[in-house]
């Protein structure tokens, strides 16, 4: 009974850590989206570098959501991380070819 | 073998979700289901990508889009994101008053991401004459906003369902795999606002 | 839930009784007579063809009519008779293969069904007011510009049943990872639920492309949008791409169960264990990984350039590598082995040069620049029918003889089942084989007639004639089947002396599979306790009470929902009335939803004692 409250009480403690984690994770990304906001807004900077610039913030936001907002980087998450990027894989191709061979 | 799954402290398992064949068949198969959902999304980004320069004469992403309003949306998903996070933080504690709490403002946040979308597409509508038949890229760009505005409907829908269903009742091994798998796709839908604002938005502001 | 108990309890019991199911066994067989039934459609539509080209000019049927014939033979055949047939047996046996009660959601499993079901009705709906007649690929604008309901038929139809594959593909995916019997490692699973696996991640990614290309093709038929319509900017090469990264997937997602089903029969009736079982996977993976790559090699002729169609060549050719490995490794698992030849056997032994000379064809028609030449002409149509009758039918009819005993406790007649493979397997090559020349000789495909002095005659009659051997063959199948429903034996246990779990239990297979959870020692489970003395498995777990899930109606009612949606989708453009039908489907579709959502459904428990006592 002692051991099960303290082992509760450890894993509330884990939470909390984990929690803050996400807290940091969050405010990054509302970096992130600010950054790719004033970049376009203000209109500084070329098309050439704003484009993959933005990409390059997207991805890494989504990749926040998923690893630390969706438990991604956690155990037992490998079938998970195997479907998630074959359905990348997948969705790169078809992004791929419904931009880039579609009009000549 | 009870029904009766409720949770006190002492019988909570450190991953409620997840602690029943049943939770972790529910949380892998939502998981896969997003793969799908990757494809799907893509295939309609693909498809946005190739015609978003069809205005055939109306206007152009550049003249119809507003960053301030972009910008509010972005704010009210991310952070109800971040609510949801909260949400799932408060269940794995048993804290069900405070989970339903956070998984309320999270509905709230969604059904006000909801409304600045409809007010968009009124604005585009009546301002701009930009419709869902007027050129290839205004087909393209409803189907594609839409169907992410539809995702957020239905799982606004689906969030309503399970918390007054459950919410007499607490949290037990029964509803918490429901819960968690719906703040997953809550989350992926917030994946796929990122790529929208960044591809449809912002990219279309500055081509 | 034995055939015997089922005798006895009244027929609207058993109809209710299969309308309401989430058994896994059960829900297999309404797939093998939902299927089997559209491929008695399919292959009527296809003697229809076969007789309007038996001779020069025919007047069997009217032009528009043969559009319809062969848009709805090919969509039939693909959508709505080998892949439920495939996904039926799949349900039958994976579950027992690896050692499991019952599927990861029985609920999402009856409601894959119903919507198969249902999506396959909706599409032959079509036959009262205009079948589709754009093909079975549906090529924009021929599609788009299609007068009538015909497409519109073609679209909900798939739409639905679509909906319902995604679902039994997510279904078995988390039923491979989460529910495998103690023992049982990725590495010792049968070749059949490894390419089930593997299937299933093709149906994740591909089956959303197909969603999305048949929204804008809906959205542009039903809505007015302009996703095709050039005038407004449209493009409809996207209709091409989206349907072809559905389409090439969905060739391997009917060709890889086939290839698992061959290496149980091959290893099963050698005697010996697969031969480079650890290769057979990899190949598997691979030709999956592969297949997603290729789709624009469809598309040749479009005009991608060079640059694209020699990319797409090359990743096409790759894929003979994989291939080339499985047909090795099957050759040497029958060499040496102590072979029997039965039917089941007689179909793979079948498959084995069929397949080869449909994969030799496939390198010919990858190389982008001869394909020029082949294209749309009847080479291509020989090419796809050596591969798809000579792999998938072969492959389907191999796994009915092979898994009958399991399914319907009988084992099928050898001599009918001779029969029926020898009149198929000559009329299969006499009705395609000339059809590679036919298309070298320049016969499009597609075409109502042909023309008189152009040495077609010849090669067409032939063909017809095959034709009419097949389905003679096809019809002592079905006599077959009747014939041992009614004067056969109830089938032993395992009467092929098999390897794997599946010929482990009970027979009649009791609805809870297992009365207790199996002990895998390696791979072929079984043929290791049999080699062992032992005969039978070791259980993993003490006689304890089973978990089953209750059956509900609601996956009946909710696809019935959406059936009836999907005509107030089509007759919305014509009337206002037909909204009543958009509404009130999806109402009671929704309506259903909610109710799965809000009701709490535990399953219930089978109790220790009652399994002891039907053990005695």
């Amino acid at each position: 009974m002692t051991n099960h409250t303290k082992s509760n009480e450890f894993h509330k403690q884990q939470n909390k850590e984990e929690m803050k984690k996400q807290l940091i994770t969050f405010a990054t990304m509302i970096i992130f989206t600010i950054i790719a906001f004033i970049i376009v807004g203000s209109g500084l900077m070329s098309k050439m570098l704003a484009i993959p610039l933005l990409l390059i913030l997207a991805l890494i936001q989504v990749a926040f959501q998923f690893y630390y907002f969706m438990h991604m980087k956690d155990k037992g998450h490998d079938m998970v991380a195997i479907m998630i990027y074959g359905g990348v894989w997948a969705a790169i191709l078809t992004v791929a070819a419904l931009s880039l061979v579609i009009w000549w | 073998m009870a029904h009766d799954h409720s949770l006190n402290p002492e019988t909570m398992p450190h991953h409620p979700e997840k602690a029943t064949l049943e939770g972790k068949n529910k949380f892998l198969g939502l998981w896969f289901f997003l793969g799908g959902e990757t494809v799907l999304f893509a295939s309609l980004f693909g498809t946005y990508l190739a015609l978003k320069n069809s205005t055939a004469g109306g206007p152009t992403s550049e003249e119809l889009f507003g960053l301030e309003l972009v910008f509010l949306m972005t704010m009210l998903l991310l952070t109800s994101s971040l609510t949801s996070v909260y949400a799932m933080y408060h269940m794995k504690n048993n804290d069900f008053k405070k989970m339903q709490l956070w998984l309320g403002i999270t509905g709230l946040l969604g059904v006000a991401f909801l409304a600045c979308e409809i007010y968009e597409f009124y604005h585009y509508i009546h301002e701009y004459g930009f419709t869902f038949r007027s050129s290839a890229f205004g087909s393209a760009f409803y189907t594609l906003v839409g169907f992410h505005g539809g995702h957020v409907l239905f799982g606004l829908s689906w969030l309503a369902a399970i918390m007054i269903r459950n919410a007499k009742r607490g949290l037990n091994l029964y509803n918490a795999p429901k819960f968690n798998t719906f703040s997953l796709y809550w989350h992926f839908i917030d994946v796929v606002w990122v790529f929208i604002f960044t591809v449809v938005y912002l990219m279309g502001k500055v081509a | 839930m034995s055939t015997a108990t089922a005798q006895k309890t009244s027929f609207a019991a058993v109809i209710w009784d299969y309308l309401t199911t989430v058994d896994h066994k059960k829900i297999g067989k309404l797939y093998l007579y939902g299927g089997g039934f559209f491929f008695l459609l399919g292959g009527l539509e296809a003697m229809i063809i076969r007789i309007q080209l038996i001779k020069p000019e025919n007047n069997f049927i009217s032009a528009g009519l043969y559009n319809e014939m062969i848009t709805m033979h090919g969509t039939t055949m693909i959508f709505f008779a080998a892949m439920p047939l495939l996904i039926g047996l799949m349900n039958a046996v994976m579950p027992l293969q690896i050692g499991a009660r019952d599927v990861a959601f029985p609920f999402l499993n009856a409601l894959g069904f119903w919507l198969f079901l249902f999506g396959g009705i909706m599409l032959n709906v079509s036959w009262l007011t205009g079948a589709p007649d754009a093909g079975w690929t549906s090529y924009t604008p021929l599609s788009t510009l299609s007068p009538g309901h015909g497409v519109d038929y073609y679209v909900l139809g798939l739409q639905i049943s679509g909906a319902g594959t995604l679902m039994g593909g997510i279904n078995f995916l988390v039923t491979i990872v989460n529910m495998r019997a103690p023992g049982m490692t990725y590495m010792r699973m049968p070749l059949f639920t490894w390419t089930t696996f593997v299937v299933s991640v093709l149906i994740l990614f591909a089956f959303p492309a197909l969603t999305v290309g048949l929204f804008l093709l809906m959205f542009d038929r039903m809505f007015d949008s302009a996703f095709f319509d050039v005038a407004l900017g449209g493009n409809s090469i996207i209709w091409q791409h989206l349907f072809w990264i559905f389409g090439h997937p969905e060739v391997y997602i009917l060709i890889l169960p086939a290839f698992g089903i061959f290496s149980e029969i091959f290893a099963t009736f050698s005697r010996k264990r697969l031969f480079g079982y650890t290769a057979m996977v990899f190949a598997t993976i691979l030709i999956a990984f592969l297949g997603f790559m290729v789709w624009a090699h469809h598309m040749f002729t479009v005009g991608m350039g060079p640059v694209a169609n020699s990319i797409f060549a090359i990743a096409t050719m790759a894929i003979a590598v994989p291939t080339g490995i499985k047909i090795f490794n099957w050759l040497l698992t029958l060499w040496g082995g102590n072979i029997t030849i039965n039917s089941a056997m007689l179909w793979s032994l079948g498959f084995i040069p069929s397949f080869t000379i449909g994969g030799m064809t496939g390198v010919m028609v990858a190389t982008s620049v001869a394909d020029y030449q082949y294209h749309d002409s009847y080479f291509v149509v020989a090419h796809f029918h050596y591969v798809i009758v000579g792999g998938v039918v072969f492959g389907i009819l191999a796994a009915l003889h092979y898994w009958w005993p399991i399914m319907f406790r009988r084992i099928l007649n050898e001599k009918l089942g001779k029969l029926a493979f020898w009149t198929f397997f000559i009329g299969f090559h006499l009705t395609f084989f000339i059809q590679h020349f036919l298309g070298l000789m320049g016969m499009p495909r597609r075409y109502w007639v042909f023309l008189e002095d152009q040495g077609l005659e010849l090669g067409n009659l032939i063909s017809t004639i095959g034709a009419f051997f097949m389905a003679f063959g096809v019809i002592v199948f079905l006599y077959n089947a009747i014939y041992v429903w009614f004067k056969g034996e109830p089938a032993p246990q395992d009467p092929w002396d098999g390897r794997t779990l599946e010929w482990a239990v009970a027979s009649p297979v009791p609805h809870y599979n297992f009365k207790q959870l199996p002990l895998v020692r390696g791979l072929d489970a079984l043929w290791i306790e049999k080699m062992e003395g032992n005969g039978k498995l070791t259980p993993a777990e003490p006689v304890g009470d089973i978990h089953m899930p209750n059956g509900s109606i609601l996956p009946f009612l909710m696809s019935v929902g959406f059936f009836i949606a999907g005509f107030g989708f089509i007759y919305q453009t014509q009337t206002n009335f037909a909204y009543i039908f958009l509404f009130g489907g999806m109402a009671l579709a929704l309506l259903c939803m909610l109710i799965r959502s809000l009701k709490d459904d535990h399953g219930y428990h089978i109790h220790k004692e009652e399994l002891e006592k039907e053990a005695e």
